[in-house]
């Protein structure tokens, strides 16, 4: 029997596609599995997620701001989370070119890694913070706050204070998070709604926080802002090539908003 | 430039005691690695204060996951020393399907620029092509 000619050209068509498939380069479940994964690359700063924001235009930043957060926390999780929001904080006022409001966020920075214990290198960062605001080095301000965000971290290391580090970063995420799902809602753009899907990244963060020490782990606000995230995992699992409706953003949006008001205060944290 | 001097020195500094003991042959490709990313500050890229330093082998992919955001461009950068001589760095999407990037090679030094469509995970993966087993770093900016 004899293959007619459709059947070849099928055939073919079929070879020829596997032939392209093969040489585009996959990587196997295994080894994406097996990628290494680091709080220092694989989580991205607040800077990066306000720079993809302002792409299709620039939002009002200083409509963002929110009031003065207590610095007389007592809790060391509490301290952590609302250290990573405070610097997200500091994002926010660098891209609304606001020198005081950086000056003031500086300054409350110092306030609580000192009630960490970590600041002894952070005054000069705090000086330095200052000085850029003074000058309007808005650049050079964002890496400043990286920097001092990477300070904070490190000192806590030192101090054996590791388990806290990933609540820095979380702290960060949320109120990063927060502020970008209001000014989408504000302004909705199917541009800038895609960047709140980011499945991984939760999952990341979910997975680092169940890996901190069961002390920690079982502490009342830790506990919540970890179970929150599971919920909010679904909620930013949108497809990759679509655009989350307003209504999505707006559930995030509700969803990081409770994290935040709990991180902020949460009353009954030991 | 001259204020970002001191940042870039303090992230040096900063890095090396965020990830622990590292290799004297590390923080050497890692200063190969934030040579090459410096000159996209020229180009109004921001350097990430953040590192991933390791031992690279042949035929054996080091991959690092990331989290990129539509909108944005990036540029990772990878440093290597001797005995390698010749690296690559290549780019891939959640599904494990490579991207296309722009690429910049110059033996041990190599990086690849992408700009997402879709936020996201991606792979970032670091190929020594040349050369034999050695240490790498790989930093990386955006815009």
């Amino acid at each position: 029997m004899f293959p007619t000619r459709r059947s070849l050209s099928a055939t073919l068509l079929l070879v020829l596609s596997a032939a392209f498939a093969a040489d585009v380069p996959h990587l196997s479940r295994d080894q994406l599995a097996k990628a290494v994964r680091s709080d220092s690359i694989s989580i991205p700063t607040p800077g990066e997620l306000f720079a993809a924001l302002e792409k299709p235009g620039k939002p009002n930043w200083s409509g963002q701001y929110r009031g003065p957060i207590p610095m007389t926390y007592r809790n060391r999780a509490q301290i952590a989370l609302n250290l990573g929001g405070l610097i997200a904080d500091g994002f926010i006022a660098v891209e609304a070119k606001d020198s005081q409001q950086v000056k003031n966020i500086g300054s409350d920075i110092i306030k609580l890694a000192k009630a960490l214990g970590v600041s002894e290198n952070l005054l000069s960062r705090g000086n330095s913070i200052n000085e850029f605001a003074e000058n309007d080095e808005w650049d050079v301000l964002q890496e400043e706050l990286e920097a001092t965000q990477n300070e904070v971290k490190s000192s806590m290391q030192t101090h054996s204070d590791q388990d806290l580090v990933i609540l820095v970063s979380v702290g960060g995420w949320i109120r990063g998070t927060q502020v970008v799902s209001a000014a989408i809602m504000q302004n909705y753009d199917e541009r800038s709604a895609k960047v709140l899907r980011q499945p991984a990244l939760v999952s990341f963060i979910h997975a680092k926080i169940n890996d901190i020490s069961p002390g920690l782990r079982a502490e009342p606000l830790v506990k919540d802002v970890n179970e929150q995230l599971i919920g909010i995992e679904k909620l930013v699992s949108f497809p990759a090539a679509k655009a989350p409706s307003v209504d999505e953003v707006r559930k995030v949006n509700e969803a990081v908003g409770k994290v935040m008001e709990a991180i902020q205060n949460k009353t009954d944290a030991r | 430039m001259t204020r970002r001097l001191p940042i870039l020195l303090s992230i040096f500094v900063l890095a090396a005691s965020l990830s622990g003991a590292e290799t004297d042959r590390e923080v050497q490709a890692r200063k190969t690695a934030l040579d090459l990313a410096g000159a996209f500050t020229n180009d109004g890229f921001k350097m990430r204060d953040g590192h991933w330093c390791g031992t690279i082998k042949p035929h054996e992919l080091a991959l690092i996951a990331v989290n990129l955001y539509a909108g944005n461009q990036y540029w990772f950068s990878v440093g290597a020393i001797e005995p390698a001589t010749k690296i690559a760095v290549a780019l891939y999407d959640e599904s494990g399907k490579q991207v296309t990037t722009e690429n910049y090679n110059a033996g041990e030094k190599a990086a690849a620029g992408f700009s997402p469509t879709n936020s996201g995970q991606y792979f970032v993966s670091v190929d020594l092509v040349e050369g034999a087993a050695s240490s790498f770093c790989l930093v990386y900016s955006y815009k």
